[in-house]
């Protein structure tokens, strides 16, 4: 305490001595590097820091703008919406976490699904809203990727998800756990199809949607350091009771492991990520491309 | 206090002790208590009922995962003939915590694959407390896709506290060994039944409990989360497990009401293990009502079934 703090009266010191954060305004700070941002150079950058490179976490909204073209695009499944059917409970009513996130976050759902293109190549995208209840997977989740997998079938076009999630949603018991089934099995549809699922693993992708659809893409790509795994890493401190091992669980550890096939930048990835779908759906390659009008597919149902 | 009885069967447990001991009395004396010891019984039978007739749900997950619970190599001994037990993923190991094989069921060839505790300590480090390793499901998926060549059904029995959450579970891939699972059982092209036999732990018994019927024991339990670890999440301490346990619903019957299982097999009076043989031919009944009926139909129908009952998990709003 400074001697002007002990002179001031109790009253006024409390106000004073509120720890002063910066306004939300022209700076930011970077979480891993604590360098002071030129806020509109973040935004410009997709989250990704100048400086470091940390790859901060981004709204579902903020994901597909920056990945899809600007034209066309059209958000699906969205008329798909929560309801608490087991009234369930803890130290807050259910209901009322849904509206609150509903308020903070602007989402019906942790799930966006748009169709549209990257680079001219028609797709459908999603993206997990990790503000929403930790993006955690429920039945709205799980439904609206059915919804956007069938599009995928339909138009006979590949399917990208964008992951940001701590697991299963427990506030909808069995029912999440079931999601994990509900979308596995879709996915297998796709690979009857030969219809391509890429799956971006962003930090956090853990639990239940780890252990369903983002593991299953036919190419599984991560963003740098992200924390992806089944167990969290607290839960495994507690069963074996020893350090665990440095950058365990991050993207780079999941390379080393064979179960990513790379890490890609943010700001690269809407080129990577077209240039390998041009790849499986033997298109040539995209400095080259013309826009191909969206046809429903008559094999599909 | 007898450590094989839960608390609340302690009177039970005092009243079994007193019968046992009147029947010691009365093999050593003339004196006639077959009256007194029927008296005891009938008593004794209708405090158990009085006793499981109001079972709470975390009462119930003490039951399902009762030290004499029946395990799945108990249902296997008493349910089937000719089991081979087959093991290993032909990758990294054989993992204990999850067992499979052929065998026949009344003569009928089957693949059964099931989650594996162990019953005294040396066994239960073995089977990693029924834990599976990534290379225990990818054992199963490898059963399974055996069972698909050889057109047998797949017989799944679940009964795990959870997949490990372990350094080398998570360097082999857990999150893509279950994900595998899911996807290969639900357009796998044979029959599957599944029956929750003990502890339904989250995607760890999820990865081998999607199939054309899921059924539970009366006592057994299915959660997306144990009752702790929810409790501990979302009410900030494991000592809230049993409002945890009410509040997601983990019992057989209200699963049921729910949509989310398809039956519930009784349980003996005093649940499972106390009277194993019992126990084994209701399920054996209630497989072959299943098996039989997915013989009348045809695969392609039969798979459209399953793929249509996973899309409709669910509730949720829409125009």
């Amino acid at each position: 305490m400074s001697w002007f703090e002990k002179l001031i009266p109790e009253k006024i010191k409390t106000e004073a001595s509120k720890k002063r954060s910066i306004p939300e305004g022209l700076w930011t700070k970077c979480d891993a590097c604590n360098q002071i941002l030129y806020r509109a150079e973040l935004e410009r950058s997709i989250g990704v820091c100048p400086k470091c490179d940390h790859h901060s976490r981004i709204g579902a909204r903020r994901r597909l703008e920056s990945f899809l073209d600007e034209e066309p695009r059209m958000e699906l499944a969205a008329d798909v919406e929560p309801i608490d059917i087991l009234k369930f409970r803890d130290s807050k009513k259910y209901k009322d976490r849904i509206t609150q996130s509903q308020k903070n976050t602007g989402e019906k759902d942790a799930l966006v699904v748009m169709m549209g293109q990257v680079n001219a190549i028609p797709l459908v995208a999603m993206a997990f809203e990790f503000r929403f209840m930790g993006g955690s997977m429920g039945s709205v989740v799980g439904e609206r990727f059915v919804q956007a997998a069938n599009a995928s079938l339909e138009y006979n076009i590949p399917l990208v998800c964008f992951s940001a999630s701590g697991g299963a949603r427990m506030q909808e018991a069995l029912f999440s756990l079931m999601q994990m089934a509900k979308t596995s099995a879709v996915l297998a549809k796709l690979r009857e199809r030969g219809i391509p699922f890429v799956s971006v693993l962003t930090d956090p992708t853990m639990g239940g949607v780890s252990a369903s659809l983002a593991m299953l893409g036919d190419v599984n790509i991560a963003e740098p350091k992200a924390l992806i795994g089944f167990a969290g890493p607290r839960v495994i401190q507690q069963t074996v009771r020893e350090t665990l091992p440095v950058g365990f669980q991050r993207s780079e550890f999941l390379v080393e492991h064979g179960a990513v096939d790379f890490i890609a930048d943010r700001r690269d990835m809407r080129d990577r990520v077209s240039s390998l779908l041009a790849i499986l759906t033997a298109r040539p390659s995209h400095s080259d491309q013309i826009s191909i009008p969206l046809v429903p597919n008559e094999a599909s149902n | 206090m007898n450590l094989n009885y839960l608390e609340f069967e302690q009177p039970i447990a005092e009243m079994e002790a007193k019968i046992e001991e009147l029947r010691n009395v009365g093999s050593d004396n003339d004196i006639n208590i077959s009256e007194e010891l029927a008296r005891l019984e009938e008593k004794c039978t209708s405090m158990t009922e009085s006793i499981f007739s109001k079972l709470t749900p975390w009462q119930v997950s003490q039951l399902a995962r009762h030290p004499l619970r029946p395990y799945t190599l108990d249902y296997i001994e008493h349910m089937f003939s000719d089991f081979e037990e087959l093991h290993g993923d032909r990758m990294f190991a054989d993992d204990a915590a999850i067992v499979g094989g052929v065998a026949r069921l009344d003569g009928r060839p089957v693949m059964v694959i099931g989650h594996q505790k162990g019953r005294d300590t040396k066994e239960k480090v073995r089977r990693n407390f029924g834990m599976p390793r990534p290379e225990g499901y990818r054992k199963a998926q490898r059963l399974m896709e055996m069972a698909e060549r050889f057109k047998m059904p797949v017989l799944t029995f679940i009964d795990t506290p959870g997949a490990y959450p372990g350094v080398d579970a998570e360097e082999r891939g857990q999150s893509e060994a279950i994900a595998r699972n899911l996807r290969v059982m639900s357009d796998l092209k044979t029959p599957i039944i599944c029956t929750v036999i003990g502890e339904g732990g989250s995607g760890g018994a999820l990865a081998v409990g999607v199939g054309d019927q899921v059924s539970m024991l009366q006592y057994s339990t299915y959660s997306v989360i144990s009752p702790e670890g929810c409790a501990s999440i979302l009410w900030k301490s494991a000592d809230k497990a049993e409002e945890a346990a009410a509040a997601m619903g983990i019992t057989s019957n209200r699963l049921k009401e729910l949509g989310l299982i398809d039956e519930v097999i009784d349980e003996p009076l005093g649940a499972a293990h106390r009277n194993l043989e019992m126990m084994a031919y209701t399920l054996k009944l209630s497989i072959k009502k299943a098996l039989a009926e997915f013989d009348e139909m045809e695969l392609e129908q039969l798979i459209e079934r399953r793929y249509q009952r996973l899309m409709g998990y669910g509730n949720f709003k829409s125009e």
